[in-house]
């Protein structure tokens, strides 16, 4: 206690009947208490902070809320765990890396069967798994990527296609894409190909994957999702939007010739620059050239020495 | 200090079973719960499902911690209905039975820091570190606030209560590290530590136990010989004091006290049949206390 508090004190008959030696020992008492269960809570809170790093390889089950809701509303009862007929579902055990008690499986051990009528959900009486999954295949427990295309047998030109025959979500969420093998010079590559707005992230393409390690693995949507922006904005799906008018050619943009060696022609090459308008074009006229919008329109330009320029970047 | 083991006297006069009769029975419904919980995954007959923090019985009727989901409503979690009836049901029950009853007849924990105590008494270990018993209300606190700053359920992440019982329904790992530890803390470094001080589950059963009905209470307090048998063996011996030892300041005969667990162990140790169960409310025979006097004396620190 502060000695001005000390000295100001009014004599014995004070306060509410509770003697100076005793208010001093309940202020210590509690200034302790307070400080020792003060540190554990810090100890615990950063604990706790710890304990919010999901490992990669640990997926929660179908309609999870996202990670860090899901900390606060399950209660680790495991009646999601005991609802699953495949029995994938494992509660967080102290020694493991996810929070203790917390429900989820490995795709590689055990995949989700996607069950119909999801009963795992049906049994969370909280909510942590949301009651608003009806559909499992609107689930998003994680995404499926082609992790390793130096290991896939599809990309070594063989036709393993596992993955894709298991698929659940078969020519949705996987695709096989074809591709000219460069090695053989003959033959076709069907490239594994995962669509995020159809992965569930059930995790059976990386339990059947058949390589050593799964070269196909469902990793968190955070972990491997891009995202493009919103300002950007594909030609192509502008002009199908606008009903198969394009748009740029609307803005009378240019398409510059490409740049080949001289002489020189490639069957199937489209190169609209080259074939359209030379009056446009450097060293093909008089006039003064256009310059992409944004470069200003320097006359400086028309003095360039006459020869092909280059533009993929106007395609 | 060579004093004989607590009970002694009753064993003799009561005889063996007499003088243990609310310990088996406590030890009784410890298992029989447990069993129910472990019926489901050793057998597949699934009475029960789930574990203390949440459980179905017979696909019917859901019980839910109420100090786990309070930690998750104060996390700003609004949990499906299914939830909050178990929490509403476990609620009326233990304030009908008294909160901490909870700490006494379903912990699974209560059996192995039972087991410190009587080896402590056993062992003659003395010299034990003194922690206020309020320090559990200040943990409570903590970890309320905890959830509430984190979004998270912290206190799940350690609370050793929870560990033990998914430890033994769902399967071990590591568990046993911190089961072990509150063992060694309550054997060797503080009597009575987890249950009487510091856990925050028995902290809010108190609390719930404030006003609960069913109650141990000492009315036949005028044949009390001292021998302190009951004070030895109870898990939270000051709640004891008052209603045994109050008569001359006019104390009812009633625990009051919140901390007390309803274990009913002053019962079997008492050879002279002080204690019985009882409720707060009736007014034995010719007893002077008035019920205002027993109100004065509650205290929940």
């Amino acid at each position: 206690m502060p000695k001005e508090a000390k000295a100001t004190r009014r004599p014995p008959a004070m306060s509410a009947g509770m003697p100076e030696v005793a208010r001093r020992q309940f202020l210590t008492d509690s200034a302790r208490l307070f400080c020792g269960v003060g540190l554990l809570g810090v100890a615990l809170a950063l604990h706790g902070k710890q304990a919010k790093a999901l490992p990669p390889l640990a997926l929660r089950p179908p309609g999870a809320q996202p990670e860090d809701h899901f900390l606060g509303a399950c209660i680790r009862c495991g009646m999601c765990a005991r609802a699953c007929p495949y029995d994938i579902l494992t509660l967080a055990r102290p020694e493991t890396a996810v929070a203790a008690g917390t429900p989820y499986f490995t795709a590689r051990s055990g995949p989700c069967e996607m069950c119909e009528d999801i009963p795992c959900v049906k049994a969370c009486p909280t909510g942590a798994l949301t009651h608003a999954l009806t559909d499992i295949n609107r689930a998003r427990m994680g995404l499926a990527v082609l992790a390793d295309q130096e290991t896939c047998l599809n990309f070594l030109g063989m036709r393993c296609d596992v993955c894709y025959r298991v698929c659940p979500l078969i020519d949705q969420a996987i695709t096989l894409e074809l591709r000219p093998n460069p090695r053989t010079g003959r033959h076709t590559m069907f490239i594994p190909t995962v669509h995020s707005e159809h992965c569930t992230g059930c995790g059976k393409c990386e339990k059947a994957c058949v390589t050593e390690e799964a070269s196909i693995r469902v990793l968190p949507i955070k972990l491997v999702k891009g995202s493009l922006g919103e300002h950007y904005r594909l030609g192509w799906q502008e002009k199908a939007k606008a009903g198969g008018h394009s748009l740029v050619e609307d803005k009378g943009l240019v398409d510059l010739p490409d740049r080949l060696p001289e002489g020189m022609k490639l069957d199937g090459h489209f190169d609209p620059g080259s074939d359209r308008s030379p009056a446009l074009i450097p060293g093909h006229g008089s006039a003064v050239p256009r310059l992409p919008p944004g470069l200003g329109d320097q006359p400086a330009a028309a003095a360039e020495p006459a020869r092909p320029t280059v533009s993929e970047g106007a395609r | 200090m060579s004093r004989r083991q607590p009970g002694a006297e009753a064993i003799r006069t009561k005889g063996r079973f007499a003088a243990h009769k609310w310990l088996l029975a406590r030890r009784a419904s410890q298992c029989a719960i447990l069993s129910l919980f472990l019926l489901g995954p050793l057998t597949g007959w699934w009475i029960v499902k789930g574990n203390l923090a949440y459980s179905l019985t017979l696909d019917t009727l859901p019980l839910t911690d109420p100090f786990i989901l309070m930690q998750s409503l104060v996390a700003g979690h609004r949990p499906e209905s299914l939830a909050l009836l178990g929490v509403a049901i476990t609620l009326v029950f233990y304030f009908l039975v008294g909160g901490r009853a909870y700490c006494a007849w379903v912990c699974p924990l209560n059996p192995l820091t039972d087991l410190a105590a009587w080896l402590r008494r056993r062992l003659q270990i003395r010299g034990s570190t003194h922690l206020a018993r309020a320090t559990r209300y200040w943990i409570l606190a903590m970890t309320l606030i905890l959830a509430a700053a984190t979004g998270t359920l912290v206190w799940e992440l350690v609370n050793p209560v929870s560990f033990l019982q998914r430890a033994l329904v769902f399967g071990f790992g590591a568990a046993w590290t911190i089961i072990l530890a509150v063992f060694l803390f309550d054997l060797f470094v503080m009597s009575r530590a987890w249950c009487g001080h510091l856990c925050p589950v028995g902290a809010f059963y108190s609390l719930l136990a404030r006003w609960s009905p069913l109650r141990i209470r000492a009315d036949k307090r005028a044949a009390c010989n001292d021998c302190l048998d009951c004070f030895d063996v109870c898990p939270e011996p000051q709640v004891i004091r008052p209603a045994l030892k109050g008569a001359e300041q006019g104390v009812g005969p009633v625990i009051l006290a919140a901390n007390c667990t309803n274990c009913g162990r002053c019962i079997d140790v008492c050879s002279q049949d002080v204690f019985t169960f009882g409720l707060r409310f009736a007014r034995p025979p010719g007893d002077g206390a008035t019920s205002e006097a027993s109100r004065n004396t509650e205290t929940i620190l």
